[in-house]
């Protein structure tokens, strides 16, 4: 059995910045990610909204971080069980390590929603329909291409895909599918000008800083449609392409359309990871999305001392908000550990 | 008075503050989830009865939550009450049991469709 200060479970955004905020305040830090690779979904990311920033930035600086003296970093660790072992918390994984510290962060994140439940919108049946996710790793490659490897001539953006969805049981809204199709279409705009961006919408929810800047400039520079009305049927046309449908609620008339690609703005769920420790842990709130003892004053902490929550296996939030809650949560612990050795 | 061609058209405007507001609220008792309705339209986009009338299920139950009840006899006719608008529903609406109650609410208030 190791000893450490904390153990940090996650090697994603808010693992790391979690873990190198408090390996910079002296405490001994174990990371432990079920990948190989470390950065959870930030592996993916192309650029972040709403600056465009490149993630591979993103990705170095974080590289960088977790190379702190303090921090040993364990990939392909799944955890398997976490329990408490008197005044300490003990959590082992799946490739046999064993630690034993005062205090843990769980930072084991989210997961997309499996866009196969929606099957109305065939994804898994016909190949022009995407996910954002597999969207964002064409624009990564440079190469936005239909399934027979053609430049498409008309993509169109699905958002709420697994969110606000009583029939796969998430009610919810998660947050970030609005302007990451945003972001998405001024991205396919900018790698072939000559395609034609549609995004269908329920509501347009531009809540963030430079948001609606973002919105605005979509429509301004790049020539974004935005159709009010969710998408419900998808069927394939003689030549492959897709035909979606829908009704164009604001001139209150069905309407249809053939593109190439429909990409689904797949909305963000509790990892299996964040559903499994929260249940053995007893943190587990709405959705499976782990639970903090007050939203408002006290998010980091939980009902049991020393277990602490950081980033989106809370709830959805943009990268932004979740590097700024792990900062957070490694102050909350650092005062903890330091209340022990008073 | 000399008949100069003109005529008074009726206001284009749905003024609330006389419009009968209490027939949609007997389609709440019966149907909760109607409450529901976020106005995305997905049913009208995956009706079956679009396929050969103008049918638009949204529309008319906007129409009957505003109380504008003109005409929305004739339009219920136009579905078939196959509940297809019911399976693709995001918000779990009980769409076709807010049909069948507007049908019956327009009849009790002589709102006669000609058929």
């Amino acid at each position: 059995m190791n000893k450490a200060d904390v153990v940090v479970i996650g090697g994603g955004p808010a693992g790391i910045e979690a873990a190198y905020n408090l390996a910079r305040d002296n405490h001994k830090v174990v990371l432990v990610e079920k990948e190989e690779e470390i950065f959870g979904h930030m592996q993916t990311a192309y650029t972040l909204f709403p600056n465009f920033q490149d993630a591979s930035e993103i990705r170095s600086s974080l590289l960088q971080k977790t190379k702190h003296g303090n921090i040993t970093l364990y990939n392909n660790a799944e955890v398997t069980q976490v329990s408490r072992e008197n005044d300490f918390w003990r959590v082992q994984t799946i490739n046999g390590l064993d630690f034993i510290a005062p205090a843990v962060l769980l930072a084991s994140g989210f997961k997309t929603f499996d866009a196969r439940y929606k099957e109305e919108l065939g994804y898994g049946i016909y190949k022009g329909v995407i996910t954002s996710v597999e969207f964002e790793e064409m624009l990564k490659v440079g190469k936005i291409q239909t399934a027979n490897g053609e430049k498409p001539r008309r993509i169109a953006f699905l958002n709420c895909v697994g969110s606000r969805d009583e029939k796969v049981g998430n009610h919810y809204c998660s947050r970030v599918c609005c302007i990451n199709a945003v972001k998405l279409s001024i991205e396919a705009k900018k790698q072939l000008p000559e395609v034609e961006a549609y995004c269908f919408y329920m509501d347009i929810r531009m809540s963030g800083q430079f948001y609606e800047e973002l919105y605005r400039k979509s429509q301004e520079d790049f020539d974004v449609n935005y159709i009010r009305g969710r998408i419900s049927e998808v069927a394939p046309t003689f030549d492959n392409r897709l035909q979606v449908k829908c009704e164009d609620t604001l001139s209150q008339t069905p309407l249809k359309m053939t593109v190439d690609l429909l990409v689904l703005m797949i909305g963000i769920e509790a990892s299996e990871g964040t559903a499994r420790i929260g249940e053995q842990v007893g943190v587990n709130g709405e959705y499976n999305f782990s639970k903090s003892i007050s939203l408002h004053t006290a998010d980091n902490k939980t009902k049991h001392r020393g277990f602490f929550l950081a980033g989106t296996c809370k709830r959805p939030l943009t990268v932004p908000e979740t590097m700024a809650d792990a900062r957070a949560a490694a102050l909350e612990i650092d005062l903890y550990l330091k209340s022990l050795s008073q | 008075m000399k008949d100069l061609g003109f005529s008074i058209s009726q206001s284009r405007t749905i003024d609330l503050d006389k419009s009968d507001l209490s027939a949609y609220r007997r389609v709440v008792e019966k149907v909760p989830s109607a409450k529901l309705c976020l106005m995305c339209g997905a049913c009208t986009a995956t009706c079956t009865a679009r396929n050969h009338t103008d049918f638009n299920f949204r529309k008319v139950h906007l129409l009957f939550r505003r109380g504008q009840f003109e005409g929305l006899a004739e339009e219920l006719d136009k579905c078939m009450l196959c509940g297809k608008c019911r399976l693709v529903c995001n918000r779990g609406v009980n769409t076709r049991a807010i049909i069948y109650n507007m049908r019956i609410i327009l009849e009790n208030l002589n709102y006669k469709s000609i058929k």
